[in-house]
């Protein structure tokens, strides 16, 4: 191992901040705390063997995710073999939560009605933002929020999230839209309708 | 008529499977007049953007750089 000190290896601030985005990924798509600490860590060490090659932190960074993203998708797979069933939450799919935002007709109450999104691109490297799209992530029910990130940030496809997850493809179709309509619904809630978010 | 409970819920579906021409059409009269829907439909675009900007956060949110926000806006 070279020791120059622009290395990312040697900054352990570095690493443990990696570390901790890491476990917040695979937190959010596996239920198992112990699974998603053995996850990081597998990628964690495979990723470092060879990171020497990485002087730049976003780099290896990048890269150390893709790993993540395997271990994490190997590791659903094998769970719902395992388990044969998704969890019962999953296949508890009523009309609930959509209520207060729907109208007796199915028309947005006057004031949910989704508003418009002033640049969202343009939030890349700001912080706050982030801090508050994670909580929002973070606030998904498990079910919902585990198809989403296998669709969203695995990226896989609808018919390998039906088999890994076993659930039927309605039944996704629903728990992708209680996501996706939830999420919306925290993010303008908590930023887009604030003050800090209408001005950017 | 197509509510906007159909319509977005059908605007959720187009981002993962391939609408017929019959919903595709019904969709695009509901979002003619509708500009809730409208709105939900780019905010679909901009959850699937944000989350892969989240996804490839090489430098969203690093460490250790200090905010550069100076409008001394709080939360």
């Amino acid at each position: 191992m070279t020791d120059q000190p622009s290395s990312p290896l040697n900054d352990s601030a570095f690493l443990q901040d990696l570390r901790n985005q890491m476990l917040k990924f695979a937190r959010l798509q596996l239920k198992d705390e112990h699974q998603a600490e053995d996850v990081v860590q597998e990628a964690l060490a495979g990723a470092l063997r060879n990171a020497e090659a990485f002087a730049r932190r976003s780099a290896l960074r990048t890269w150390v995710f893709a790993i993540l993203k395997h271990k994490i998708a190997d590791s659903l797979r094998g769970q719902y073999r395992q388990a044969a069933v998704f969890d019962d939450s999953a296949c508890n799919i009523g009309e609930d939560g959509d209520d207060q935002l729907f109208d007796e007709r199915g028309h947005w109450q006057a004031d949910e009605r989704p508003q418009h999104w002033s640049t969202p691109q343009s939030l890349v490297h700001n912080r706050q933002f982030w801090a508050v799209f994670d909580a929002c992530l973070n606030r998904l029910p498990a079910a919902q929020a585990r198809v989403f990130m296998m669709r969203e940030f695995l990226e896989l496809e609808s018919a390998e999230i039906c088999a890994a997850a076993e659930v039927s493809t309605s039944n996704l179709n629903v728990l992708l839209y209680r996501a996706r309509l939830q999420l919306r619904e925290c993010l303008e809630n908590h930023w887009f309708a604030e003050p800090q978010g209408k001005s950017r | 008529m197509m509510n906007c409970r159909e319509a977005t819920r059908l605007m959720s579906e187009a981002r993962d499977r391939r609408l017929n021409l019959m919903e595709k059409a019904s969709l695009k009269v509901h979002l003619w007049m509708c500009s809730g829907c409208r709105n939900f439909d780019g905010q679909m675009d901009s959850l699937r953007d944000l989350m892969r900007m989240y996804a490839h956060e090489d430098d969203t949110v690093d460490s250790g750089k200090p905010d550069d926000r100076s409008s001394g806006v709080e939360k």
